[in-house]
């Protein structure tokens, strides 16, 4: 764990190790749905969640405008998402806030978290957080846009269109890229020729920083300070947040066509949801008792909104026109 | 009563809509201090200053998905792409975000963006210049999409548009910038998005088009009135959504219908209109329905005499219109 503490308390330090398990153990539920045919699809927060949550704790929520990618479980569920929502959505049943189960699992959305709306096609999330951090430029709001994407998604024309905007109108946005080392099959090697994604940030003249995405507090404290620069009229910040992807990209890959169970088995070691487990404990922070706490408030809220989500209508047939144009 | 060209009318219901709401602002390349390449926003940064009228770094994807983040935020932004010719780095944001932003989120959110872009040819522009690209953006529900043919049009679609609570692709002719004049009534002027025009009532033959098409087809139609035919002349405006039942009266009320377009004829806007008047129109018909349209190749060339032979004209219309009236 990261000395740059910037500050937090020993409840926080839980708070993010609770919402790091829940993000986890949701997961670990959407793939046994999955492959119990309960569930068509699913696309993975694992190995992610220590960035994913650490990031959304150092942003301020109601105020602050997020726009996650389909990864994104740990920032949804800490920006104010109910466990009963997230798997609304993942059943895709009519009561999903983020799409009324419109869209595939993990295309999150949900306007009274300020959580704008994403797509499948990558990277076009970017302009709109520069987008709404213009807007919260030119109304003056003391709010900033965070926007997350994975490291492959950075080779896109939005990625470098939208920070190349956001530095030269000095909008308060950070850039997460969650660098989980592949794009679908293909290694970060065959990706990008430059040593850090955040090497980048040197061309569009921001902030630019790496980070051990599976440590909650360096990533913290780097999106902390990237919020203050942000309302101090200093600019975007492009954060890389390095980590692995445990799992196949989603339910319907084999990853182990193109990469070992060791290097899978190595990853694992390092988790951040482990390796912060270890430190809290190691410090005394967290205590076996309320692990155990834990785990068992997880398992309620999880087999109650399984049951919810599972139980709940689709959408009626005859709202297919619904929602096209203003009506 | 004001006369005004068709730009100064585009620059009016800019200027009225920026005073009257403001959240209303522009972004795009060259539309501050230069006023825009064609003078489209001449006076506009003058008047609101640099941080409601934004010259954009050089990147349509960016300008058009910039916008869509602030129009979620609620802003109004008029989004102005230099030619339509450059919108395609765009298509992206436009048809996957704009388009599908109420849908995909269930009504939850939207984007009440415009997108100005010049179109059409006759202008020496050549290949990247001159084109007609609506037909790209027609098949995309949640988009709307305008085409003025007149000063007064240009105004009171523009204002309607910039009002609309969805994202409206509003395309204007840039020959048609200084070459159409007309008196403007002071008082403010909005014409409602989705409804066709009657432009001239005749008995003889319908004219089906927008755009310029309108303004030859006008001309064309008063010389034919002198050989005793006479024209129904329906002006689109709204090239899509279609509005289907002024599209079917039309056809039915002369049973003859030419369809016309400065766009490559096939898959064109006059293509669905031709496949609306053969759903619903077939008995009414006495004639087979005729397209006039430019020829089936990439784009219009530079050099004169095959621009001229490219585009249709006043000359070409008054043919097509004398050969359907005596079918």
């Amino acid at each position: 764990m990261s000395e740059k503490n910037q500050a937090l308390t020993n409840q926080q330090l839980l708070d993010m190790f609770y919402y790091m398990l829940l993000a986890r153990r949701s997961d670990e539920r959407m793939w046994l749905l999955n492959r119990s045919g309960k569930i068509p699809f699913v696309v993975s927060c694992q190995g992610q969640e220590a960035m994913q949550v650490a990031s959304s704790f150092a942003l301020v929520k109601g105020t602050d405008y997020t726009a996650p990618y389909y990864r994104d479980v740990g920032v949804v569920l800490t920006m104010g998402m109910t466990v009963k929502e997230l798997f609304l959505q993942a059943f895709a049943k009519a009561e999903d806030p983020n799409s009324g189960g419109r869209q595939m699992p993990g295309h999150f959305g949900h306007r009274k978290l300020n959580m704008l709306s994403g797509s499948s096609p990558v990277t076009t999330q970017v302009p709109h957080a520069v987008g709404m951090a213009l807007a919260l430029k030119m109304k003056q709001q003391p709010a900033i846009s965070f926007v997350t994407l994975g490291e492959g998604s950075s080779n896109q024309g939005d990625f470098h269109e939208g920070l190349n905007f956001a530095s030269v109108h000095d909008l308060p946005v950070i850039v997460m890229v969650e660098n989980n080392q592949y794009a679908i099959s293909c290694g970060i090697e065959q990706q990008v020729n430059c040593a850090k994604i955040s090497d980048r940030a040197l061309g569009y003249g921001i902030h630019g920083e790496t980070v051990d995405g599976n440590d909650p507090v360096a990533v913290y404290t780097a999106v902390k300070q990237a919020r203050e620069r942000a309302l101090n009229g200093e600019g975007p910040s492009l954060i890389e947040a390095v980590g692995y992807r445990l799992t196949p990209h989603s339910s319907d890959d084999n990853d182990l066509t193109y990469r070992t169970k060791e290097e899978v088995d190595e990853a694992k070691e390092k988790d951040g949801l482990i390796t912060f487990r270890q430190q809290l404990k190691k410090q005394g922070i967290l205590t076996d008792e309320l692990e155990a706490s834990y785990e068992a408030k997880i398992k309620t809220l999880i087999d109650e909104a399984t049951t919810y989500a599972d139980e709940a209508p689709y959408a009626d047939e005859a709202t297919l026109f619904d929602g096209v144009y203003h009506q | 009563m004001t006369v005004m060209s068709y730009i100064e009318a585009i620059n009016r219901a800019m200027k009225e809509e920026m005073r009257r709401d403001d959240d209303v602002f522009l972004l795009g390349e060259d539309v501050g201090k230069r006023g825009g390449v064609f003078r489209a926003s001449e006076g506009l940064y003058e008047e609101f200053g640099q941080t409601r009228v934004i010259d954009t770094p050089l990147a349509e994807s960016a300008i058009v998905g910039v916008g869509i983040g602030a129009s979620m935020y609620g802003m109004k932004p008029i989004a102005e792409i230099q030619f339509v010719d450059f919108i395609l780095p765009a298509v992206n944001q436009i048809v996957s975000e704009a388009a599908k932003m109420r849908y995909r989120s269930n009504n939850d959110w939207s984007c009440p963006i415009t997108i100005r872009a010049p179109y059409g040819g006759g202008v020496h522009g050549a290949l990247y210049h001159s084109q007609s690209l609506e037909a790209l953006f027609a098949s995309q529900p949640g988009l709307k999409i305008v085409m003025p043919s007149s000063p007064k049009d240009a105004l009171g679609l523009l204002k309607a548009a910039i009002r609309d609570p969805d994202p409206v692709l509003y395309l204007e002719h840039k020959k048609a910038y200084r070459l159409l004049k007309e008196e403007i009534p002071d008082e403010e002027v909005v014409i409602e998005i989705g409804k066709a025009n009657t432009v001239r009532e005749g008995a003889d033959l319908t004219v089906i088009t927008y755009g310029l098409c309108v303004e030859f087809s006008k001309k064309a139609a008063e010389k034919l009135a002198a050989q005793g035919h006479t024209v129904e002349l329906l002006d689109l405006r709204t090239v899509y959504p279609l509005d289907e039942q002024a599209i079917i009266e039309a056809a039915k009320k002369t049973g003859k219908v030419l369809l016309i377009t400065e766009d490559n004829k096939e898959g064109s806007i006059i293509s669905e209109v031709s496949a609306i008047i053969g759903e619903h129109c077939l008995f009414d018909l006495d004639a087979p329905i005729f397209r006039l349209a430019a020829p089936n190749v990439p784009a219009m060339p530079y050099a004169p005499p095959l621009e001229k032979a490219f585009m249709v004209s006043e000359d070409k219309v008054y043919e097509k219109m004398l050969e359907v009236a005596q079918y």
